[in-house]
């Protein structure tokens, strides 16, 4: 054991690894030619690619942009001494159209501002990772901007002035205040800024007034319902329970948007007329169309939904069967039969006499088919919750809408996020069937298009404009909802 | 601390309808129900007066009347005399046909997808994640009407496959054609054919079963028996002796051997498609709208099923794959017996609602004029008849009995592979 | 809580008021603007231009009446339809008439309860094969695959053709216009059929347009017109006599051009009784004198639309044909303004 005739005691200096093995060579390597297999598919990918691309970058490539019909682009790319190529002319001519429809070209800021501002409203329930300043401050960006853009005269310069002037103190406030410190202000009791949730709720009602514009009355009246409903609610609760309070808050809610919401609307704006031109929705077209749809109908259809999923997994045998059955029927049917359905027979199903338009109608079918998928994602949810939870609200005595409002929903909805996301996307992407009952979306839209002597012919162009738009706004949304997925699940780990 | 008592006799007051927990959930039903049952009846109401307005009595006799239009891909025999009905029969196979079709292409697809997204291969992975978020963030119809252009502007037209030097030429020595109508490819004839045997008569739901087709099914499927049985034996075998016998070429015997014995007897041979007139006649044809509504509907589930593979492979923890290396099995085993089993659980209840969505979006046919369900009972026929009322809801009622039963398959199937918990 | 969407959305963009049956006229009155349904675009009958404005053959007619109820031409909402909504969109109210390439049938003007008011376009349904082919009739295409676009009267006409001269065809139906063409341009089919009108058009916009052959047998007559629920006749006679207003200044000679000059009054008292500066027609219906001097101040009378939208000077490059005045071999006839 003693005579070990030689031990190094000194480490040899590190070696760089062979080449083979490092650097770009060994990336190579060790992720494209790594065995037999894998550099027969790096191979065939590689002649994939370039097939694909030498085909379409020549098409692509193509000096038309100014092209005013067909023959014109054709006789350009003649000119330019090629075989062929894409006539972009058609695109430069009618992309406004593309995205806005027949929307009145001088109230297009208006769906602009709309879903500018919906980012701002979606801020605080989406992502919760700005303070309350950074969101007022922003929407009195977007509100500057919005003004200075529309608006002249002195109104709009009080406006503007008082806007800046906002902006200037919070923003100050913002460069001021360290976040550490400003978390120790507001644990001392520092008075905060309001929740920027309010404006959240209140976009609501401003989203369809800028739409579809109209009187102000109306949004304001319809908001005001729900303080009738909470009236109500909170007078009779007390003498005859919450459920009482609850169902008559509802129905009260709902008689005075079907009786009163009208006439009140239209008496108020006959004293004091403030109010938008309006805009017909059969103006929508286009992507506006599509965004449209997607958003009233997802945004409807979340309150339908969870109380679809609190159905579905209620006690009551008839509430949960009833349930069940319109989940299963409506998720069973493809939404164009829904579409035909809004098309020929909702008219057919009201009463005699009413007659809302065909955008209304697709809406009203768009919202009861993603009622019926929200709903399974908030049973997901639902069910994703450990049972802890649930016997911990019974234990603290809280009832079934307590324990629903102030436990359950709260970490359901949280966990449902990403799902409803994917439903909206879903949704989004599915809007492109109402061209076939006639609409004018950007698919029905392009039909229009080709109808026009000038661009009769014009097919991968305007096919590849609108799936370029559906693949920007769908993939940002999905890559949006993973990333919402990946910080929920650390959250819970 | 408590003393028990037999609860108080309370007299039954109205305010307990609502706030008796014992009473109260009744209440609750009852006043949905009837809630339920007014919504119902006033949507009654309002159409039937609203029909009765327009003048149209809410009647079926359409489906018994002459269709008058033709169907280009019918699978049973039908002429433009036939009734609506019929019509509908035909498209509904249609639709059932390109939904199995596509089912079937999507999960290939979309494994192997998956699979290679979690491929070491860089270029491969990337290429796969590309072709996933490309078709899943494009509208579906928007794919469906792309390759239906794709495969017109491709693909040959007929006639580019005349004269003395034609500019197409078939495949498989002259026995496949691709052509941007359609792939025709040799049909399996019957010298000795044992006929069809018609069911229903003269009915519009009528249809033959070929007799040929199921003698051979008949006897494959005798044979796959016959081979299950080689197979226990050697496992039998291999249990008391520790020596399986080799069975393989008994088992292929038994399924090959009658096989080829029946289809000789039947006097199997092939048609080949032939450039007669317009169009090449004989063999099979596969129209180019199936061939479209096939492949953008596989493509596109293709690429959620992908997704789904990928997060099955990638929910089983790699403590199993170990445990399992550690037990002594090989990787083929591995994956046969211990990953394939705990992935699938995860995979299969979405995979079967990914199957659902194929089915309903099927439903696009008519973008590129697949006459299926939707064509013709919700297309042509509702068009030349103006019986909106009827036909929406016979389609609707259609496509829900189908999803039903897909649901129906994914819950038994849920319940068999779940993991029994406390 | 977001339920109020959509009640907002309900009350600003309005409950279009439309009751079926009542006096369509009075609710384009009180609406101020005539709801017309178009379809989603054909060349030269109705298609959006690139600043959302509808201009067409079809379109014109839409514009004729709203000049003639309301005394103005953008007074027009137009209501794009396929052929399978056009005909509920027209019986639930939405529109107030229907201005879309429909042909005048027995089975849509008893059973499904529309008044056909006229015709504007003579048409029937047509074959186009290319060239090369070699096809120089109609009974010559047996085994051919053809295109048809659906929706239409157009595959039981074809389907009845190829039936009574014993011949088999393969059809491919298509929705719109634009897929079809692309699909016959391709050699996907054979044979493109629709109506001549359509056929022409879309030939125009080849890019070798001398390449295809429109075959001479027409197998079916398709008179192409406006059209109004039943129940309302005096809407009906608005439309109707607004149609032959416009072709009965073609034949009296009354253009755009002239109209103020005859206005002053003309030796025929026929024309003074279409202009209003005699007798009292328009109060006959509740409309003003002039009704059909707006009407035709919108874009002149038929023959000067037809010119400008589908004639021969246009892309469509259309014949007059059967379309031209009695007088000049056609068969349009507008009866007499009494």
């Amino acid at each position: 054991m003693t005579d070990l005739s030689y031990v190094r005691t000194e480490m040899l200096p590190e070696r760089d690894p062979p080449i083979s093995t490092s650097g770009v060579i060994g990336w190579i390597r060790a992720n494209l030619f790594d065995g037999i297999s894998n550099s027969v598919l790096t191979i065939a990918s590689l002649a994939f690619i370039y097939w694909v691309l030498s085909h379409f970058i020549p098409w692509f490539w193509s000096p038309t942009w100014n092209g005013s019909s067909l023959g014109n682009c054709r006789e350009m790319i003649g000119a330019a001494g090629k075989e062929g190529g894409a006539c972009w002319g058609v695109i430069n001519e009618r992309w406004p159209q593309i995205l806005f429809g027949f929307y009145p070209e001088e109230l297009r800021w208006r769906p602009i501002l709309a879903f500018v501002l919906m980012f701002v409203a979606l801020i605080p329930i989406l992502f919760n990772m700005i303070s309350r300043r950074w969101n007022w401050f922003l929407l009195a960006l977007v509100l500057f901007a919005a003004v200075s853009f529309v608006g002249s005269g002195v109104i709009a310069v009080l406006v503007q002035i008082v806007l800046a002037v906002t902006m200037a103190y919070v923003g100050w406030q913002i460069v001021t205040t360290k976040g550490a410190d400003r978390a120790d202000q507001i644990k001392a009791g520092a008075k905060r800024l309001p929740n920027p949730l309010l404006f959240s709720a209140a976009f609501v009602f401003i989203m369809p007034w800028l739409l579809w514009g109209g009187t102000i009355w109306t949004p304001l009246a319809a908001a005001f319902g729900f303080g009738v409903g909470w009236g109500a609610f909170r007078l009779v609760s007390p003498k005859f329970g919450d459920l009482a309070g609850l169902i008559l808050g509802v129905v009260t809610t709902f008689v005075w948007w079907l009786v009163l919401t009208g006439p009140v609307a239209s008496g108020l704006n006959g004293v004091l007329p403030v109010g938008l031109e309006p805009v017909q929705s059969r103006n929508f077209g286009g992507l506006l169309l599509s965004v449209t749809i997607g958003v009233v109908a997802i945004s409807v259809s979340l309150p339908l939904g969870i109380v679809l999923a609190l159905g579905r997994q209620s006690d009551l045998m008839l509430v949960k069967w009833m349930s069940v059955g319109f989940i299963e029927f409506i998720r069973g049917v493809p939404l164009i039969t829904l579409l035909f359905v809004a098309s020929f027979l909702l008219n057919v199903f009201m009463p005699p006499g009413t007659n809302f338009d065909i955008i209304l109608r697709v809406i009203i079918m768009a919202t009861l088919f993603s009622a019926a998928y929200i709903a399974e994602v908030v049973r997901g949810g639902l069910a994703a919750l450990p049972k802890g939870q649930y016997e911990a609200a019974d234990a603290l005595g809280l009832d079934y809408w307590k324990a629903q409002r102030l436990i359950i929903m709260p970490q359901a909805l949280k966990i449902s996020i990403p799902g409803i996301v994917s439903t909206f996307i879903g949704l989004f992407k599915d809007t492109t069937l109402v061209s076939i009952i006639g609409l004018l979306d950007p698919i029905g839209l392009s039909n229009s298009i080709r109808a026009d002597t000038a661009w009769n012919g014009v097919v991968w162009e305007l096919y590849g404009f609108i799936a370029f738009l559906f693949f920007i706004l769908t993939f940002s949304m999905s890559r949006y909802s993973m990333y919402l997925e990946r910080r929920l699940r650390t959250d819970h780990r | 601390m408590t003393a028990l008592t037999d609860p108080q006799k309370e007299s039954f007051r109205l305010s307990m309808l609502l706030n008796d927990s014992r009473y109260r959930s009744i209440t609750i039903q009852i006043v949905t129900l009837i809630a339920f049952l007014t919504l119902i009846g006033w949507l009654l109401n309002n159409t039937a007066q609203n029909l009765a307005d327009l003048g149209k009595e809410p009647s079926f006799r359409f489906l018994t009347q002459p269709s008058g239009y033709d169907i280009n891909q019918r699978l049973l025999e039908y002429t433009s005399q036939d009734t609506n009905l019929r019509a509908a029969f035909l498209g509904l196979l249609n639709t059932l046909i390109v939904a199995i079709m596509g089912c079937i292409a999507a999960t290939v697809v979309g494994v192997i997808v998956g699979v290679l997204r979690l491929s070491n291969n860089w270029i491969v992975a990337r290429l796969m994640t590309f072709y996933v978020e490309i078709f899943r963030n494009v509208p579906v119809l928007l794919w469906i009407v792309f390759t239906m252009a794709i495969l017109i502007e491709s693909l040959p037209a007929p006639n580019k496959f005349r004269g003395d030097t034609p500019e197409a030429s078939m495949l498989l020595g002259d026995s496949v054609a691709l052509t941007n109508r359609g792939f025709y490819v040799p049909e399996p004839l019957f010298s000795r054919s044992l006929g069809d045997l018609d069911v229903l008569g003269d009915a519009s739901l009528r249809f033959g079963i070929s007799l040929d087709l199921v003698a051979i099914v008949a006897t494959l499927l005798a044979g796959v028996l016959l081979a299950g049985l080689f197979a226990k034996r050697a496992n039998r075998i291999q249990a008391a002796t520790g020596v399986r016998p080799k069975t393989w070429h008994w088992r292929l015997g038994v399924i090959v051997l009658p096989t080829a014995a029946l289809l000789a007897y039947l006097g199997l041979h092939w048609g080949h498609p032939e450039l007669r007139g317009f169009n090449f006649q004989g063999g099979t044809y596969m129209r180019n709208s199936l061939i479209a509504l096939w492949l953008a509907l596989s493509l596109y589930t293709a690429a959620f099923i992908a997704e789904i593979v990928r997060a099955g492979i990638l929910a089983i923890s790699k403590g199993q794959t170990e445990a399992a290396a550690a037990l002594g099995l090989r990787s083929r085993r591995i994956m046969s017996l211990v990953v394939l089993p705990q992935a699938l659980r995860v995979i299969v209840p979405p995979l079967i609602s990914q199957y659902l969505n194929l089915t309903k979006n099927s439903s696009l046919a008519i973008a590129v004029g697949y006459m299926d369900i939707t064509g013709t009972l919700m297309g042509i026929t509702l068009n030349q008849t103006g019986r909106e009322l009827e036909t929406v809801l016979m389609t609707m009622l259609i496509y829900l009995t189908i999803s039903l039963v897909i649901s129906g398959a994914m819950n038994i199937y849920n319940n068999s592979v779940k993991l029994q918990e406390r | 809580m977001k339920r109020t969407v959509i009640l907002g959305a309900l009350t600003a963009a309005g409950f279009a008021a439309g009751a079926a049956s009542a006096a369509t006229l009075d609710d384009v009155k009180a609406r101020g603007t005539l709801n017309c349904g178009v379809a989603t675009g054909v060349p030269g009958f109705a298609a959006p231009d690139s600043s959302g404005e509808w201009a067409g053959f079809d379109v014109a007619v839409c514009r004729a009446v709203a000049a003639a109820t309301l005394g103005d031409p953008s007074a027009v909402e137009f209501v794009p339809t396929t052929g399978k909504t056009r005909f509920t969109a027209l019986a639930s109210g939405e529109v107030d008439m229907l201005a879309r390439n429909t042909t005048w049938t027995f089975s849509r003007d008893v059973d499904l309860k529309f008044e056909f008011v006229g015709v504007n376009y003579y048409d029937g349904q047509g074959f186009m094969v290319p060239k090369e082919l070699g096809v120089s009739s109609a009974k010559e295409l047996d085994g051919a695959t053809v295109c048809i676009q659906t929706g239409t009267t157009t595959e039981l006409n074809l389907a009845d053709y190829f039936r009574v001269n014993g011949m088999s065809y393969e059809p491919v139906p298509i929705e719109t216009n634009a897929e079809a063409q692309q699909q016959y341009l391709a050699g996907a089919c054979d044979v493109y059929t629709t109506d001549a009108s359509g056929l022409a058009a879309t030939r125009a916009t080849f890019e070798v347009p001398t390449d295809h052959a429109i075959l001479p047998e027409i197998i079916s007559k398709e008179p192409l017109g406006p059209l109004v629920r039943h129940g309302d006749n005096e809407w009906g006679d608005i439309v109707r006599w607004t149609l032959n207003a416009l072709i009965a200044a073609e034949e009296y000679g009354v253009t755009s051009a002239n109209i103020d000059e005859m206005l002053g009054g003309t030796d025929n008292p026929e024309i003074n009784r279409l202009l209003g500066t005699e007798g009292n027609l328009g109060e006959m219906f509740g409309l003003e004198s002039d009704w059909a001097v707006h009407a035709i101040k919108v874009g002149g009378n038929y023959g000067e639309i037809f010119a400008r939208h589908i004639g021969e000077d246009t892309p469509i490059g259309l014949a007059r044909g059967l379309n031209a005045q009695y007088r000049d071999g056609g068969i349009l006839y507008a009866p007499p303004f009494r």
